[in-house]
Protein backbone atom coordinates (compact mmCIF):
# COMPACT_ATOMS: atom_id res chain seq x y z
CA UNK A 1 0.00 0.00 0.00
CA UNK A 2 1.15 3.69 -0.92
CA UNK A 3 2.06 5.72 2.00
CA UNK A 4 0.83 8.94 1.91
CA UNK A 5 3.60 10.18 4.07
CA UNK A 6 5.83 9.36 1.03
CA UNK A 7 3.78 11.60 -1.39
CA UNK A 8 3.48 14.42 0.78
CA UNK A 9 6.99 14.23 2.63
CA UNK A 10 7.13 16.77 5.38
CA UNK A 11 9.51 19.11 2.70
CA UNK A 12 6.77 18.90 0.64
CA UNK A 13 4.19 20.21 2.83
CA UNK A 14 6.67 23.03 4.29
CA UNK A 15 7.66 24.39 0.66
CA UNK A 16 3.95 24.03 -0.28
CA UNK A 17 2.78 26.22 2.44
CA UNK A 18 5.91 28.93 2.07
CA UNK A 19 6.84 28.34 -1.62
CA UNK A 20 10.56 30.24 -2.10
CA UNK A 21 11.20 32.55 -5.12
CA UNK A 22 7.63 33.06 -5.47
CA UNK A 23 7.85 36.14 -7.49
CA UNK A 24 7.84 37.88 -10.45
CA UNK A 25 11.48 38.39 -12.03
CA UNK A 26 10.64 41.94 -13.99
CA UNK A 27 14.03 42.02 -16.08
CA UNK A 28 13.71 38.27 -16.75
CA UNK A 29 15.20 37.06 -19.51
CA UNK A 30 13.03 34.09 -20.44
CA UNK A 31 9.83 33.04 -18.47
CA UNK A 32 7.13 30.12 -19.90
CA UNK A 33 3.89 29.37 -18.53
CA UNK A 34 2.89 25.86 -17.67
CA UNK A 35 -1.06 24.48 -17.52
CA UNK A 36 -1.97 21.35 -15.94
CA UNK A 37 -5.77 20.95 -17.10
CA UNK A 38 -6.53 17.89 -14.99
CA UNK A 39 -5.69 19.64 -11.66
CA UNK A 40 -6.15 23.07 -12.97
CA UNK A 41 -2.35 23.44 -11.57
CA UNK A 42 -0.59 26.93 -13.42
CA UNK A 43 2.68 28.06 -13.13
CA UNK A 44 4.00 31.45 -14.31
CA UNK A 45 8.15 31.27 -14.48
CA UNK A 46 10.87 33.95 -14.64
CA UNK A 47 14.16 33.02 -15.43
CA UNK A 48 17.35 35.88 -15.38
CA UNK A 49 20.64 35.03 -17.23
CA UNK A 50 23.75 36.38 -16.69
CA UNK A 51 25.27 34.72 -19.59
CA UNK A 52 24.23 31.08 -19.55
CA UNK A 53 23.74 31.21 -16.09
CA UNK A 54 20.69 31.37 -13.91
CA UNK A 55 21.71 34.32 -11.58
CA UNK A 56 17.97 34.63 -10.63
CA UNK A 57 14.45 32.45 -11.01
CA UNK A 58 10.94 32.97 -9.29
CA UNK A 59 7.31 31.49 -10.43
CA UNK A 60 4.07 32.11 -9.29
CA UNK A 61 1.21 30.11 -9.74
CA UNK A 62 -1.70 28.29 -8.11
CA UNK A 63 -2.46 24.48 -8.02
CA UNK A 64 -1.99 21.58 -5.90
CA UNK A 65 0.96 21.22 -2.81
CA UNK A 66 2.72 18.96 -5.07
CA UNK A 67 3.08 21.22 -7.78
CA UNK A 68 3.83 24.05 -6.07
CA UNK A 69 6.56 22.54 -3.67
CA UNK A 70 7.56 21.24 -6.91
CA UNK A 71 8.47 24.44 -8.43
CA UNK A 72 9.89 25.59 -4.94
CA UNK A 73 12.39 23.37 -4.91
CA UNK A 74 13.16 23.86 -8.39
CA UNK A 75 13.68 27.39 -8.13
CA UNK A 76 16.64 26.74 -5.50
CA UNK A 77 18.11 23.99 -7.25
CA UNK A 78 18.38 25.53 -10.35
CA UNK A 79 19.56 28.76 -8.85
CA UNK A 80 22.66 29.92 -10.48
CA UNK A 81 23.53 26.76 -12.51
CA UNK A 82 23.80 27.31 -15.79
CA UNK A 83 21.50 26.19 -18.36
CA UNK A 84 22.95 22.95 -19.58
CA UNK A 85 23.59 21.74 -15.80
CA UNK A 86 19.53 23.08 -14.81
CA UNK A 87 18.65 21.04 -18.82
CA UNK A 88 20.86 18.08 -17.35
CA UNK A 89 18.76 18.31 -13.94
CA UNK A 90 15.45 18.25 -15.50
CA UNK A 91 16.43 15.11 -17.19
CA UNK A 92 17.29 13.20 -13.67
CA UNK A 93 14.19 14.36 -12.15
CA UNK A 94 12.27 13.17 -14.99
CA UNK A 95 13.74 9.71 -14.95
CA UNK A 96 13.49 9.67 -11.07
CA UNK A 97 9.51 10.40 -11.05
CA UNK A 98 8.93 8.27 -14.21
CA UNK A 99 11.05 5.49 -12.43
CA UNK A 100 10.03 2.61 -11.10
CA UNK A 101 8.42 2.91 -7.81
CA UNK A 102 10.26 0.30 -6.18
CA UNK A 103 13.52 1.04 -7.27
CA UNK A 104 15.08 3.63 -4.64
CA UNK A 105 14.99 6.94 -5.92
CA UNK A 106 17.92 8.95 -6.70
CA UNK A 107 19.45 10.19 -3.67
CA UNK A 108 22.18 12.51 -5.46
CA UNK A 109 18.50 14.84 -6.57
CA UNK A 110 19.22 15.67 -2.59
CA UNK A 111 15.58 17.53 -1.38
CA UNK A 112 14.43 16.51 -5.00
CA UNK A 113 14.25 13.21 -4.45
CA UNK A 114 11.41 13.88 -1.67
CA UNK A 115 9.26 13.60 -5.25
CA UNK A 116 9.96 10.11 -6.04
CA UNK A 117 7.08 9.22 -3.58
CA UNK A 118 5.12 10.44 -6.67
CA UNK A 119 5.36 7.42 -8.36
CA UNK A 120 3.32 5.29 -6.47
CA UNK A 121 0.24 7.90 -7.21
CA UNK A 122 0.73 7.36 -11.44
CA UNK A 123 -2.01 10.38 -11.72
CA UNK A 124 0.25 12.86 -9.71
CA UNK A 125 3.12 12.60 -11.64
CA UNK A 126 2.37 15.34 -13.73
CA UNK A 127 1.89 17.60 -10.70
CA UNK A 128 5.68 17.06 -9.99
CA UNK A 129 6.46 17.45 -13.00
CA UNK A 130 4.55 20.45 -14.83
CA UNK A 131 7.58 23.08 -13.08
CA UNK A 132 10.30 21.23 -14.78
CA UNK A 133 8.55 21.14 -17.76
CA UNK A 134 7.78 24.56 -17.70
CA UNK A 135 11.47 25.42 -17.03
CA UNK A 136 12.50 23.00 -20.15
CA UNK A 137 10.43 25.26 -22.47
CA UNK A 138 11.68 28.92 -20.90
CA UNK A 139 15.61 27.60 -21.34
CA UNK A 140 14.75 26.15 -24.89
CA UNK A 141 13.63 29.82 -26.57
CA UNK A 142 13.51 33.13 -25.92
CA UNK A 143 9.70 33.33 -25.81
CA UNK A 144 7.35 30.21 -25.98
CA UNK A 145 3.81 29.14 -25.93
CA UNK A 146 2.52 27.79 -22.80
CA UNK A 147 3.06 24.38 -21.74
CA UNK A 148 0.67 21.72 -21.17
CA UNK A 149 0.66 18.70 -19.46
CA UNK A 150 -2.08 16.95 -21.65
CA UNK B 1 -30.03 4.77 10.34
CA UNK B 2 -32.19 6.11 12.83
CA UNK B 3 -34.99 3.26 12.61
CA UNK B 4 -38.39 2.91 13.86
CA UNK B 5 -38.58 -0.17 15.93
CA UNK B 6 -41.98 -1.53 16.06
CA UNK B 7 -42.36 -3.55 19.45
CA UNK B 8 -45.72 -5.22 20.31
CA UNK B 9 -45.52 -3.62 23.68
CA UNK B 10 -46.11 -0.16 21.98
CA UNK B 11 -49.85 0.66 23.04
CA UNK B 12 -51.86 1.32 19.64
CA UNK B 13 -51.04 5.39 18.29
CA UNK B 14 -53.92 7.00 16.72
CA UNK B 15 -51.84 8.70 14.29
CA UNK B 16 -50.93 7.22 10.99
CA UNK B 17 -47.77 4.89 11.36
CA UNK B 18 -44.72 6.57 10.63
CA UNK B 19 -43.18 5.75 6.42
CA UNK B 20 -40.93 2.94 7.23
CA UNK B 21 -37.16 4.64 6.74
CA UNK B 22 -35.17 3.68 3.91
CA UNK B 23 -32.90 0.61 3.73
CA UNK B 24 -30.17 1.15 2.54
CA UNK B 25 -28.03 -1.75 3.62
CA UNK B 26 -30.48 -3.67 2.10
CA UNK B 27 -30.20 -2.08 -1.58
CA UNK B 28 -26.60 -1.97 -1.04
CA UNK B 29 -26.73 -5.77 -1.96
CA UNK B 30 -27.79 -5.15 -5.07
CA UNK B 31 -24.75 -3.45 -6.12
CA UNK B 32 -21.76 -5.44 -6.64
CA UNK B 33 -18.92 -2.70 -6.80
CA UNK B 34 -19.90 -1.26 -3.59
CA UNK B 35 -18.34 -4.37 -1.97
CA UNK B 36 -14.59 -4.02 -2.47
CA UNK B 37 -11.70 -2.66 -0.38
CA UNK B 38 -9.68 0.13 -2.08
CA UNK B 39 -6.08 0.47 -0.30
CA UNK B 40 -7.32 -1.95 2.04
CA UNK B 41 -9.82 -0.18 3.17
CA UNK B 42 -13.48 -0.54 2.43
CA UNK B 43 -14.93 1.51 -0.82
CA UNK B 44 -16.99 4.28 -0.22
CA UNK B 45 -18.26 5.98 -3.11
CA UNK B 46 -19.10 9.57 -3.10
CA UNK B 47 -18.64 10.07 -6.79
CA UNK B 48 -22.53 9.45 -7.99
CA UNK B 49 -22.59 12.85 -9.57
CA UNK B 50 -19.97 11.57 -12.50
CA UNK B 51 -21.53 8.11 -12.32
CA UNK B 52 -23.11 5.49 -10.32
CA UNK B 53 -22.79 2.20 -9.61
CA UNK B 54 -24.61 -0.36 -11.40
CA UNK B 55 -27.01 -2.92 -9.34
CA UNK B 56 -26.50 -6.65 -10.51
CA UNK B 57 -30.04 -6.74 -12.55
CA UNK B 58 -28.04 -4.06 -14.66
CA UNK B 59 -25.28 -6.09 -15.39
CA UNK B 60 -26.98 -8.88 -15.78
CA UNK B 61 -29.36 -7.62 -18.48
CA UNK B 62 -26.13 -6.18 -20.24
CA UNK B 63 -24.31 -9.64 -20.22
CA UNK B 64 -28.17 -11.18 -20.66
CA UNK B 65 -28.34 -9.28 -24.91
CA UNK B 66 -24.72 -10.09 -25.56
CA UNK B 67 -25.06 -14.39 -24.13
CA UNK B 68 -28.09 -14.78 -25.31
CA UNK B 69 -30.12 -12.18 -27.53
CA UNK B 70 -27.55 -10.18 -29.63
CA UNK B 71 -28.70 -9.60 -33.05
CA UNK B 72 -29.17 -6.20 -34.64
CA UNK B 73 -32.84 -4.53 -34.47
CA UNK B 74 -35.45 -3.19 -36.66
CA UNK B 75 -33.81 -5.38 -39.93
CA UNK B 76 -34.22 -9.18 -39.58
CA UNK B 77 -36.90 -11.50 -39.96
CA UNK B 78 -35.89 -14.23 -37.79
CA UNK B 79 -36.19 -14.63 -34.28
CA UNK B 80 -33.48 -13.52 -32.56
CA UNK B 81 -33.58 -9.77 -34.39
CA UNK B 82 -37.41 -9.81 -33.52
CA UNK B 83 -36.51 -10.41 -29.46
CA UNK B 84 -33.77 -7.82 -29.85
CA UNK B 85 -36.65 -5.17 -31.19
CA UNK B 86 -39.10 -6.61 -28.62
CA UNK B 87 -36.27 -5.71 -26.01
CA UNK B 88 -35.32 -2.25 -27.62
CA UNK B 89 -38.24 -1.48 -28.27
CA UNK B 90 -39.84 -2.03 -24.78
CA UNK B 91 -37.20 -0.31 -22.99
CA UNK B 92 -38.41 2.67 -25.15
CA UNK B 93 -41.85 2.02 -23.29
CA UNK B 94 -40.06 2.31 -20.13
CA UNK B 95 -38.53 5.52 -20.69
CA UNK B 96 -41.69 6.47 -21.97
CA UNK B 97 -43.07 5.80 -18.44
CA UNK B 98 -40.35 6.62 -16.49
CA UNK B 99 -40.35 10.20 -18.17
CA UNK B 100 -44.28 10.05 -18.18
CA UNK B 101 -44.11 11.11 -21.90
CA UNK B 102 -47.32 10.82 -24.05
CA UNK B 103 -45.89 8.92 -27.36
CA UNK B 104 -43.15 6.26 -26.79
CA UNK B 105 -42.03 8.11 -30.23
CA UNK B 106 -41.24 11.33 -28.12
CA UNK B 107 -38.48 9.15 -26.87
CA UNK B 108 -35.05 9.07 -28.91
CA UNK B 109 -32.19 7.10 -28.03
CA UNK B 110 -28.60 8.66 -27.62
CA UNK B 111 -25.40 8.07 -26.24
CA UNK B 112 -26.23 10.05 -22.96
CA UNK B 113 -26.79 13.45 -21.90
CA UNK B 114 -24.23 15.15 -23.75
CA UNK B 115 -25.38 13.62 -27.11
CA UNK B 116 -29.12 14.65 -26.31
CA UNK B 117 -28.17 18.16 -25.60
CA UNK B 118 -26.15 18.20 -29.04
CA UNK B 119 -28.85 16.88 -31.06
CA UNK B 120 -31.32 19.68 -29.89
CA UNK B 121 -28.64 22.60 -30.37
CA UNK B 122 -27.21 20.86 -33.87
CA UNK B 123 -30.75 20.15 -35.26
CA UNK B 124 -33.00 22.93 -34.25
CA UNK B 125 -30.31 25.71 -33.75
CA UNK B 126 -29.95 24.89 -37.55
CA UNK B 127 -33.37 25.37 -38.32
CA UNK B 128 -34.08 27.87 -36.43
CA UNK B 129 -31.06 30.34 -34.94
CA UNK B 130 -30.54 33.36 -36.72
CA UNK B 131 -27.99 35.90 -36.56
CA UNK B 132 -28.66 37.90 -33.21
CA UNK B 133 -31.02 35.68 -32.12
CA UNK B 134 -30.16 34.34 -28.83
CA UNK B 135 -29.93 31.20 -26.44
CA UNK B 136 -30.38 31.73 -22.78
CA UNK B 137 -28.64 29.67 -20.56
CA UNK B 138 -27.52 30.09 -16.92
CA UNK B 139 -24.59 30.43 -14.85
CA UNK B 140 -24.53 26.91 -13.57
CA UNK B 141 -24.93 24.72 -16.53
CA UNK B 142 -22.33 21.53 -17.25
CA UNK B 143 -20.10 22.17 -20.58
CA UNK B 144 -22.20 19.85 -22.24
CA UNK B 145 -25.23 22.60 -21.64
CA UNK B 146 -23.19 25.52 -22.30
CA UNK B 147 -20.52 24.26 -25.35
CA UNK B 148 -23.17 22.72 -28.05
CA UNK B 149 -25.25 26.07 -27.89
CA UNK B 150 -21.69 28.41 -28.11
CA UNK B 151 -20.88 26.21 -31.39
CA UNK B 152 -24.58 26.43 -32.49
CA UNK B 153 -24.47 30.01 -31.84
CA UNK B 154 -20.81 31.26 -33.74
CA UNK B 155 -22.09 29.39 -36.69
CA UNK B 156 -25.41 30.58 -36.81
CA UNK B 157 -24.25 34.80 -35.46
CA UNK B 158 -26.60 34.33 -33.01
CA UNK B 159 -25.57 34.89 -29.17
CA UNK B 160 -25.61 32.90 -25.79
CA UNK B 161 -26.97 34.81 -22.62
CA UNK B 162 -27.05 33.67 -19.23
CA UNK B 163 -29.02 34.01 -16.32
CA UNK B 164 -26.84 34.81 -13.33
CA UNK B 165 -27.27 33.13 -9.75
CA UNK B 166 -26.29 34.09 -6.28
CA UNK B 167 -23.75 33.39 -3.70
CA UNK B 168 -25.79 30.76 -2.48
CA UNK B 169 -25.83 29.06 -5.76
CA UNK B 170 -29.44 29.96 -6.31
CA UNK B 171 -30.67 31.19 -9.56
CA UNK B 172 -31.73 35.25 -10.09
CA UNK B 173 -35.38 34.17 -10.70
CA UNK B 174 -36.22 37.68 -11.39
CA UNK B 175 -33.71 38.44 -13.47
CA UNK B 176 -35.55 35.89 -16.14
CA UNK B 177 -37.98 37.97 -17.82
CA UNK B 178 -35.74 40.54 -18.70
CA UNK B 179 -33.71 38.19 -20.12
CA UNK B 180 -36.22 36.51 -22.57
CA UNK B 181 -35.84 38.82 -25.52
CA UNK B 182 -37.72 38.59 -29.00
CA UNK B 183 -34.59 37.05 -30.09
CA UNK B 184 -34.44 34.39 -27.57
CA UNK B 185 -34.89 31.36 -29.44
CA UNK B 186 -34.19 28.75 -26.54
CA UNK B 187 -33.93 28.55 -22.60
CA UNK B 188 -31.05 25.41 -21.85
CA UNK B 189 -31.44 24.87 -18.05
CA UNK B 190 -29.91 22.45 -15.68
CA UNK B 191 -32.72 20.69 -13.46
CA UNK B 192 -30.02 19.93 -11.22
CA UNK B 193 -26.87 21.35 -10.69
CA UNK B 194 -23.62 19.03 -10.72
CA UNK B 195 -21.36 20.75 -9.17
CA UNK B 196 -23.51 23.23 -6.49
CA UNK B 197 -26.39 20.77 -6.44
CA UNK B 198 -29.06 23.24 -6.60
CA UNK B 199 -32.32 22.24 -7.63
CA UNK B 200 -33.50 24.90 -10.00
CA UNK B 201 -36.91 26.46 -9.95
CA UNK B 202 -38.04 24.58 -13.57
CA UNK B 203 -41.37 25.06 -13.36
CA UNK B 204 -41.01 29.05 -12.74
CA UNK B 205 -38.42 29.37 -15.52
CA UNK B 206 -40.53 26.83 -18.32
CA UNK B 207 -43.51 29.52 -17.15
CA UNK B 208 -41.73 32.76 -18.17
CA UNK B 209 -40.32 30.95 -21.18
CA UNK B 210 -43.41 30.29 -22.39
CA UNK B 211 -45.13 33.17 -21.69
CA UNK B 212 -42.02 34.69 -24.01
CA UNK B 213 -43.39 31.58 -26.44
CA UNK B 214 -39.55 30.12 -26.08
CA UNK B 215 -39.15 26.23 -26.11
CA UNK B 216 -36.93 25.01 -23.17
CA UNK B 217 -34.58 22.28 -22.76
CA UNK B 218 -33.79 20.75 -19.21
CA UNK B 219 -30.03 19.33 -18.37
CA UNK B 220 -31.91 16.11 -16.54
CA UNK B 221 -28.52 14.35 -15.89
CA UNK B 222 -28.41 14.80 -12.47
CA UNK B 223 -32.06 15.30 -11.69
CA UNK B 224 -33.55 11.22 -12.42
CA UNK B 225 -31.24 9.79 -10.15
CA UNK B 226 -33.28 11.82 -7.70
CA UNK B 227 -36.35 13.37 -8.47
CA UNK B 228 -39.68 11.84 -9.97
CA UNK B 229 -39.47 13.02 -13.47
CA UNK B 230 -42.96 14.23 -15.42
CA UNK B 231 -42.52 16.02 -18.54
CA UNK B 232 -45.85 15.94 -18.93
CA UNK B 233 -46.58 18.16 -15.74
CA UNK B 234 -43.52 20.01 -17.01
CA UNK B 235 -44.99 20.94 -19.83
CA UNK B 236 -41.27 20.72 -20.88
CA UNK B 237 -40.19 20.66 -24.81
CA UNK B 238 -36.85 18.69 -24.34
CA UNK B 239 -35.35 16.53 -21.28
CA UNK B 240 -32.52 14.93 -21.67
CA UNK B 241 -30.75 12.47 -19.14
CA UNK B 242 -27.75 10.15 -18.97
CA UNK B 243 -28.22 6.14 -18.36
CA UNK B 244 -24.99 6.34 -16.56
CA UNK B 245 -25.89 7.92 -13.94
CA UNK B 246 -29.79 6.49 -13.16
CA UNK B 247 -27.59 3.24 -12.41
CA UNK B 248 -27.84 2.11 -15.83
CA UNK B 249 -24.73 1.59 -18.06
CA UNK B 250 -22.46 3.96 -19.73
CA UNK B 251 -23.05 4.97 -23.41
CA UNK B 252 -26.92 4.65 -23.03
CA UNK B 253 -29.22 8.49 -22.95
CA UNK B 254 -32.16 9.36 -23.37
CA UNK B 255 -33.79 12.50 -24.94
CA UNK B 256 -37.34 13.26 -24.61
CA UNK B 257 -38.75 15.74 -27.50
CA UNK B 258 -42.50 17.26 -27.53
CA UNK B 259 -43.48 14.81 -30.67
CA UNK B 260 -44.42 18.50 -33.15
CA UNK B 261 -41.21 19.77 -31.90
CA UNK B 262 -38.91 16.38 -32.86
CA UNK B 263 -41.11 16.15 -36.59
CA UNK B 264 -40.03 19.34 -37.33
CA UNK B 265 -36.67 19.02 -36.72
CA UNK B 266 -34.01 17.94 -39.07
CA UNK B 267 -31.94 14.54 -38.75
CA UNK B 268 -28.92 14.94 -36.71
CA UNK B 269 -26.91 12.17 -37.84
CA UNK B 270 -27.59 10.67 -41.62
CA UNK B 271 -27.72 6.67 -42.26
CA UNK B 272 -29.08 3.53 -41.92
CA UNK B 273 -32.19 2.93 -39.76
CA UNK B 274 -33.15 6.82 -40.19
CA UNK B 275 -34.19 6.80 -43.78
CA UNK B 276 -37.51 5.67 -45.31
CA UNK B 277 -35.90 5.34 -49.17
CA UNK B 278 -32.69 6.18 -50.00
CA UNK B 279 -31.37 7.25 -53.90
CA UNK B 280 -28.50 9.17 -54.99
CA UNK B 281 -31.03 11.93 -55.70
CA UNK B 282 -32.93 12.22 -52.47
CA UNK B 283 -33.46 10.53 -49.76
CA UNK B 284 -36.07 10.78 -47.57
CA UNK B 285 -36.52 10.25 -43.49
CA UNK B 286 -38.01 7.91 -41.25
CA UNK B 287 -40.88 8.57 -38.94
CA UNK B 288 -39.75 9.33 -34.75
CA UNK B 289 -38.18 8.09 -33.34
CA UNK B 290 -35.82 6.55 -36.04
CA UNK B 291 -35.19 9.63 -37.86
CA UNK B 292 -32.64 10.45 -35.08
CA UNK B 293 -31.39 7.40 -34.18
CA UNK B 294 -28.89 7.14 -37.01
CA UNK B 295 -26.70 3.50 -37.41
CA UNK B 296 -26.64 0.68 -35.24
CA UNK B 297 -27.34 1.70 -31.48
CA UNK B 298 -26.18 0.70 -28.19
CA UNK B 299 -28.60 -1.78 -27.91
CA UNK B 300 -27.09 -3.81 -24.78
CA UNK B 301 -26.70 -0.42 -23.55
CA UNK B 302 -30.59 0.22 -23.92
CA UNK B 303 -31.54 -3.53 -21.88
CA UNK B 304 -29.25 -2.36 -19.47
CA UNK B 305 -31.12 0.87 -19.01
CA UNK B 306 -34.22 -0.76 -19.04
CA UNK B 307 -33.41 -2.88 -16.20
CA UNK B 308 -32.04 0.43 -14.31
CA UNK B 309 -35.49 1.90 -14.98
CA UNK B 310 -37.12 -0.87 -13.43
CA UNK B 311 -34.73 -0.61 -10.50
CA UNK B 312 -35.30 2.91 -10.17
CA UNK B 313 -39.05 2.36 -10.68
CA UNK B 314 -39.40 -0.25 -7.94
CA UNK B 315 -37.80 2.16 -5.38
CA UNK B 316 -40.14 3.80 -2.73
CA UNK B 317 -39.08 7.07 -4.35
CA UNK B 318 -40.66 8.94 -0.86
CA UNK B 319 -38.23 6.89 1.22
CA UNK B 320 -35.48 7.08 -0.83
CA UNK B 321 -36.15 11.08 -1.23
CA UNK B 322 -36.27 11.12 2.55
CA UNK B 323 -33.67 9.12 2.93
CA UNK B 324 -31.18 11.09 0.60
CA UNK B 325 -32.57 14.30 2.23
CA UNK B 326 -31.25 13.25 5.60
CA UNK B 327 -27.91 12.14 4.03
CA UNK B 328 -27.65 15.94 2.33
CA UNK B 329 -28.27 17.42 6.05
CA UNK B 330 -26.21 15.27 8.19
CA UNK B 331 -23.40 15.77 5.63
CA UNK B 332 -23.87 19.29 5.38
CA UNK B 333 -23.65 19.65 8.73
CA UNK B 334 -20.73 17.46 9.69
CA UNK B 335 -18.57 18.59 6.72
CA UNK B 336 -19.43 22.48 8.02
CA UNK B 337 -18.42 21.51 11.22
CA UNK B 338 -14.60 20.82 10.28
CA UNK B 339 -12.72 24.03 10.62
CA UNK B 340 -11.02 25.51 7.53
CA UNK B 341 -13.95 24.37 5.28
CA UNK B 342 -16.18 26.86 2.83
CA UNK B 343 -19.45 24.69 1.64
CA UNK B 344 -19.76 26.14 -2.15
CA UNK B 345 -23.38 25.93 -3.23
CA UNK B 346 -26.00 26.35 -0.38
CA UNK B 347 -28.95 27.19 -2.16
CA UNK B 348 -32.23 26.63 -0.58
CA UNK B 349 -33.66 23.61 -2.50
CA UNK B 350 -30.73 20.96 -3.09
CA UNK B 351 -30.15 17.12 -4.45
CA UNK B 352 -27.65 15.57 -2.26
CA UNK B 353 -24.59 16.87 -3.63
CA UNK B 354 -22.03 18.80 -0.93
CA UNK B 355 -19.01 20.59 -2.77
CA UNK B 356 -16.36 22.29 -0.51
CA UNK B 357 -13.05 23.80 -0.16
CA UNK B 358 -10.70 23.10 2.86
CA UNK B 359 -8.48 26.44 3.36
CA UNK B 360 -4.81 26.07 2.27
CA UNK B 361 -5.32 22.92 0.71
CA UNK B 362 -5.78 21.95 -2.84
CA UNK B 363 -8.98 19.80 -3.75
CA UNK B 364 -6.34 17.21 -5.97
CA UNK B 365 -4.34 16.68 -2.51
CA UNK B 366 -7.48 16.30 -0.51
CA UNK B 367 -8.74 13.34 -3.26
CA UNK B 368 -5.60 11.86 -3.26
CA UNK B 369 -5.77 11.55 0.38
CA UNK B 370 -8.97 10.47 1.10
CA UNK B 371 -8.70 8.14 -1.92
CA UNK B 372 -6.20 6.35 0.62
CA UNK B 373 -9.21 6.03 2.80
CA UNK B 374 -10.74 4.36 0.60
CA UNK B 375 -13.35 7.46 0.17
CA UNK B 376 -14.20 8.19 -3.93
CA UNK B 377 -14.48 11.81 -4.09
CA UNK B 378 -14.55 14.32 -6.82
CA UNK B 379 -12.24 17.13 -7.26
CA UNK B 380 -11.81 19.41 -10.05
CA UNK B 381 -13.90 22.10 -11.76
CA UNK B 382 -16.72 19.12 -12.42
CA UNK B 383 -16.65 20.78 -16.11
CA UNK B 384 -18.20 24.06 -14.56
CA UNK B 385 -15.63 26.09 -14.87
CA UNK B 386 -17.48 29.13 -15.02
CA UNK B 387 -19.13 27.94 -11.73
CA UNK B 388 -15.76 28.05 -10.18
CA UNK B 389 -14.92 31.44 -11.70
CA UNK B 390 -17.82 32.57 -10.02
CA UNK B 391 -16.64 31.21 -6.72
CA UNK B 392 -13.22 32.20 -7.19
CA UNK B 393 -11.85 28.81 -6.33
CA UNK B 394 -9.60 26.88 -8.92
CA UNK B 395 -11.63 23.79 -8.17
CA UNK B 396 -13.87 21.73 -5.41
CA UNK B 397 -14.01 18.70 -3.45
CA UNK B 398 -17.35 17.13 -4.13
CA UNK B 399 -19.21 14.58 -2.52
CA UNK B 400 -22.29 13.39 -4.14
CA UNK B 401 -24.02 10.66 -2.54
CA UNK B 402 -26.93 7.95 -4.14
CA UNK B 403 -29.68 6.32 -1.99
CA UNK B 404 -27.27 3.53 -1.58
CA UNK B 405 -25.00 5.53 0.60
CA UNK B 406 -24.99 5.74 4.31
CA UNK B 407 -24.49 8.22 7.33
CA UNK B 408 -21.55 5.92 8.05
CA UNK B 409 -20.24 6.63 4.70
CA UNK B 410 -20.22 10.67 5.60
CA UNK B 411 -18.42 9.83 8.59
CA UNK B 412 -15.90 8.15 6.58
CA UNK B 413 -15.33 11.33 4.48
CA UNK B 414 -15.33 13.58 7.60
CA UNK B 415 -13.05 11.34 9.18
CA UNK B 416 -10.95 11.29 5.79
CA UNK B 417 -10.83 14.94 5.37
CA UNK B 418 -9.71 15.45 9.23
CA UNK B 419 -6.22 13.38 8.26
CA UNK B 420 -5.94 15.55 5.25
CA UNK B 421 -5.47 18.54 7.80
CA UNK B 422 -3.56 16.89 9.98
CA UNK B 423 -1.45 15.42 7.20
CA UNK B 424 -0.67 19.19 5.71
CA UNK B 425 -0.85 20.89 9.60
CA UNK B 426 2.59 19.05 10.25
CA UNK B 427 4.55 21.82 11.90
CA UNK B 428 7.27 22.79 9.19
Amino acid sequence: MADLTDLYQQIIVEHNRSPRNFKRVDDADRSAEGYNPLCGDRIELFVKLDEDRISDIGFQGKGCAISQASASLMTGAVKGKTMAEAEALFHRFHGMVTSDPASPADASLGKLAAFGGVRQFPSRVKCAILSWHTLHAALSKPKSAPVSTE
Amino acid sequence: MRGVSVATSVPPSPRPAAPRSFDAERVRADFPALHQTVHGKPLVYLDNAATSQKPRSVIDATDRYYAQQNANVHRGVYYLSEQATEIYEGVRGKARAFLNAREDREIIFTRGTTESINLVASSYGRMRLLPGDEVLVSAMEHHSNIVPWQMICDERGAKLRVIPMDRSGDLLLDQVPQLLTERTRMVALAHVSNSLGTINPVREVIAMAHQAGVPVLLDGAQAVPHLPVDVLELDVEFYACSGHKMFGPTGIGLLYGKADFLEAMPPYQGGGDMIRTVSFEKTTYAALPNKFEAGTPNIAGVAGLGAALDYLSALPRDQVAAHEADLLAYATEQLAAVPGITLIGTARHKASVVSFVLDGVHPHDIGTIVDQEGVAVRSGHHCTQPVMEFFGVAATTRASLAFYNTRADVDALVAAVRKVKQLFGRAG
